[in-house]
């Protein structure tokens, strides 16, 4: 037996004891998913033992190094845990902006006290993260955002507005992108700050969607007092972390499976709602062609995933296709909660209902809209293929 | 599955393109419109590409071929694609391969496939009988005679049919399919060649109480449909990479055109309109690239989902193919119109070579039978 086969008969094995019933599967509402925290609660005793015990063995964030309170895991080893999951229909035991994108940061530019200090938080669900990027005046044009830390010595005194802060409301801490440079070019006076949100001056305001929901804030900043010692990477060097972080965050944006498309699934509700003929098929032709040119669409950007992937691990990296996956995931996804909605007809117009999923239809469509907004838009996407790939030149 | 080549398809890969761009660019389709040669293909070519190995590649060593299944297929398919090599190994080489290593007779695979491999006789799949692709529309019908059959119907559009030295014919037999060898010299069996709009040539092979000796049945029932099946599948996947090969390389002449042609002052690829058209397109062919993949490596491992993937690949195959070229033209302007500039064979061959076994609304509409919709 190789090593990865006996680490899949171990894994397997301790999920088996490990993993409580309920927790088999798929998230479904914002509230099974954990996001950990100094004020989470937990929805179950279920949902909170798995978070510990994966947690105890880091495998909340599995590559990361024990020594930061992750699982040491190697790539393969990783894809098998994920496999072994998926096999059970585990749930993933936490999830946060943590995880997903200051790690990563911190890992790549973080000095050791800051490592130690945040990781391991992060990897047992102690401390929530959210980002701090975009501003009213600073959306696709992010590198020209206004937030001032002014030095004070061995700190930075911080003042501007943040907006489309995620769960900001929620949140223990926040990473911000702050202008501490004045007189250096616009790209080269940004830095990357960690700021705690119960901090003097720190204060937030949900905004409320066309989803009816407000899982975005907007965060003000009133002359908060900022220790030198909370910039990640050396002052000014904000701005290549934070494309990093978008790269990164581009390829989890994408890096959903076709398990998320569990409950939203176009041909399973036009099969409930419109119906089968007597030949067996979908009784409406001319959806079942929009359905089904979706479905090879989205077939073709799984496998595209899968490739991309598969080069990664070859040493080819996925550095600007990660934006051709942006762009054809979010467009691929917002149709897919068009054909939904036309699929469930006026049913699907429900708003709210006694029923904790009622107008979940609507209310994700339209949350879907933000797809090809967030994270960089469509249309700035479009261009980084144009001239990162394609090698297109600047006007 | 993995999306990466062993040594040998990544050494047949660079050996396929290396070779054809050199004997066979785009000029040599050209020439052979333009002196209208009655094949529409170099028999200098065939035998060169007999040589290298690739008219069995589909072929198992047994039988006198080098068995590098459907990914070595469709790599080959790929390279043809680049320089729109026109020959008939899509008929010959897949299509009646795979039918007759998949459909017949310990003795029709002796006797047949080794003449596959070596191109000593060129053979193709005679299924369709429609305008549009629908190879379960089978109105060709044969009768028992004695020990032997006699076989009457019209098949129609066979890609390099009037070339074929012999068809796999599929036929209706006591109301089941059945897949049969005709000789194309057969008495009462007649083909018509006629020039296609991508400077290549398809045959209507008429017959008309062809008489058959017992051993021409290759199988019948169910044995018949996967055997067809199973070369249709495979040559939909290749046509996928041929496909994908035209419409990466019409894209990147276009991308050179667009870094170079200069209006209002301007290099055109400066221009966001054009831009984002063109970082739409490369989209759409890295899903095809990955669909087609899928689709030849499915088919290799034998999978139960290797239909659907066929289905998916031929069928954005077809769009992408087709966006690619027609982008092409708009963006070259008035000079991709012009006969004089390779785009306008891009855009013919897209459109053949979606249409043949079966264009991208076909295929939708049987992934979503396949889904169960």
């Amino acid at each position: 037996m190789s090593d990865l086969d006996a680490f899949r008969a171990e894994t397997r094995k301790w999920l088996e004891a490990n993993c409580p019933p309920a927790m088999r599967k798929p998230a479904v509402t914002e509230a099974d998913a954990c996001w950990g925290g100094r004020n989470f609660k937990f929805q179950s005793k279920d949902q909170e033992t798995w978070m510990r015990r994966m947690a105890e063995r880091g495998w909340t964030v599995p590559t990361w190094p024990k020594e930061y309170g992750g699982g040491g895991l190697t790539k393969d080893e990783a894809a098998v845990l994920k496999q072994e999951m998926r096999r059970i229909g585990a749930r993933e035991p936490l999830v946060s902006f943590g995880i997903w994108m200051l790690g990563p940061a911190l890992l790549k530019y973080g000095n050791e006290a800051q490592k130690h200090e945040h990781l391991p938080r992060i990897a047992r669900g102690e401390i929530r993260w959210c980002q701090g990027y975009s501003e009213p005046g600073a959306g696709s044009d992010l590198a020209s955002l206004r937030t001032k830390g002014e030095d004070g010595g061995d700190h930075y005194v911080v003042t501007g507005q943040k907006v489309w802060t995620s769960y900001a409301d929620e949140a223990d801490m926040i990473f911000a992108l702050v202008r501490t440079e004045p007189d250096a070019p616009k790209h080269e006076g940004i830095s990357f700050l960690l700021i705690d949100m119960e901090w003097d001056g720190v204060s937030t305001k949900p905004i409320k969607l066309i989803s009816g929901k407000s899982p975005f804030c907007e965060t003000f900043f009133d002359g908060v007092k900022v220790p030198k010692a909370n910039v990640v990477g050396k002052p000014g060097e904000g701005w290549s972390i934070a494309k990093y972080l978008l790269t990164h965050e581009r390829t989890n944006i994408v890096s959903v499976d076709s398990g998320a498309f569990a409950g939203g699934d176009p041909k399973r509700v036009a099969l409930k709602h419109v119906g089968a003929g007597d030949d067996g098929r979908l009784a409406d032709g001319v959806l079942r062609a929009d359905i089904a040119r979706f479905e090879i669409d989205a077939l073709g950007f799984f496998a595209t995933l899968e490739r991309v992937k598969a080069e990664a691990d070859t040493g080819q990296g996925v550095g600007a296709r990660a934006s051709t996956l942006k762009y054809v995931g979010s467009e691929l996804n917002k149709r897919r909660h068009e054909l939904v909605m036309s699929a469930s007809g006026a049913d699907g117009l429900l708003w709210e209902g006694p029923e904790e999923t009622d107008g979940m239809a609507a209310r994700n469509w339209l949350r879907s809209r933000a797809n090809s907004i967030e994270g960089g838009t469509t249309e700035v996407q479009l261009n980084i293929i144009s001239k990162r790939v394609l090698g297109l030149p600047d006007a | 599955m993995s999306f990466k080549l062993s040594e040998e398809q990544a050494m047949l890969r660079d050996a396929a393109r290396e070779f054809l761009a050199e004997k066979s660019p785009v000029s040599e389709l050209r020439r052979l419109r333009d002196e209208k040669n009655p094949d529409g293909f170099s028999r200098q070519l065939w035998s060169g590409m007999a040589e290298m190995g690739w008219l069995g590649v589909l072929v198992p060593e047994e039988h006198g071929g080098i068995g590098f299944g459907a990914v070595g297929a469709g790599l080959i398919s790929e390279a043809m694609g680049r320089s729109l090599v026109a020959s008939p190994f899509l008929s010959s080489a897949v299509l009646a391969a795979v039918a007759i290593r998949e459909g017949g007779t310990d003795a029709h695979k002796a006797e047949h496939l080794p003449k596959i491999a070596s191109g000593e006789r060129i053979y193709a799949l005679a299924a369709d009988e429609r305008p549009r692709h629908d190879p379960a529309a089978i109105d060709a019908s044969a009768v028992r005679d004695g020990n032997g059959f006699r076989l009457s119907g019209v098949k129609r559009h066979i890609p390099e049919g009037h070339a074929a030295d012999a068809f796999v014919v599929s036929a209706m037999l006591d109301g089941e399919v059945a897949l049969f060898l005709v000789e194309a010299k057969a008495e009462g069996a007649s083909t018509d060649a006629r020039a296609l709009v991508d400077s290549r040539y398809a045959a209507d092979l008429t017959l008309n109480d062809v008489k058959l000796d017992g051993g021409a049945l290759m199988s019948s029932g169910e044995a018949a449909q996967k055997a067809l099946d199973a070369a249709l599948e495979t040559g939909r996947a290749c046509l996928s990479a041929e496909l994908l090969g035209a419409g990466e390389t019409a894209f990147d002449a276009t991308l050179d055109y667009l870094k170079q042609r200069q209006q209002f002052g301007r290099v055109i690829g400066t221009f966001q309109g054009l831009q984002h058209r063109a970082a739409h397109l490369h989209s759409e062919l890295e899903l095809t690239r990955s669909l087609a993949f899928k689709a030849l490596a499915a088919l290799d491992a034998g999978t139960p989902d290797a239909p659907m993937w066929c289905a998916a690949a031929k069928a954005k195959a077809t769009a992408a193919g087709r966006l690619s070229a027609s982008e092409a033209i708009q963006m070259f302007g008035g000079v991709g119109m012009t006969d004089e500039f390779d785009i306008g064979f891009f855009y013919k061959r897209a459109q053949a070579a979606g249409e043949f076994l079966g264009d991208d609304r076909f295929h939708a509409d049987r992934l979503a039978k396949i889904n169960g919709y």
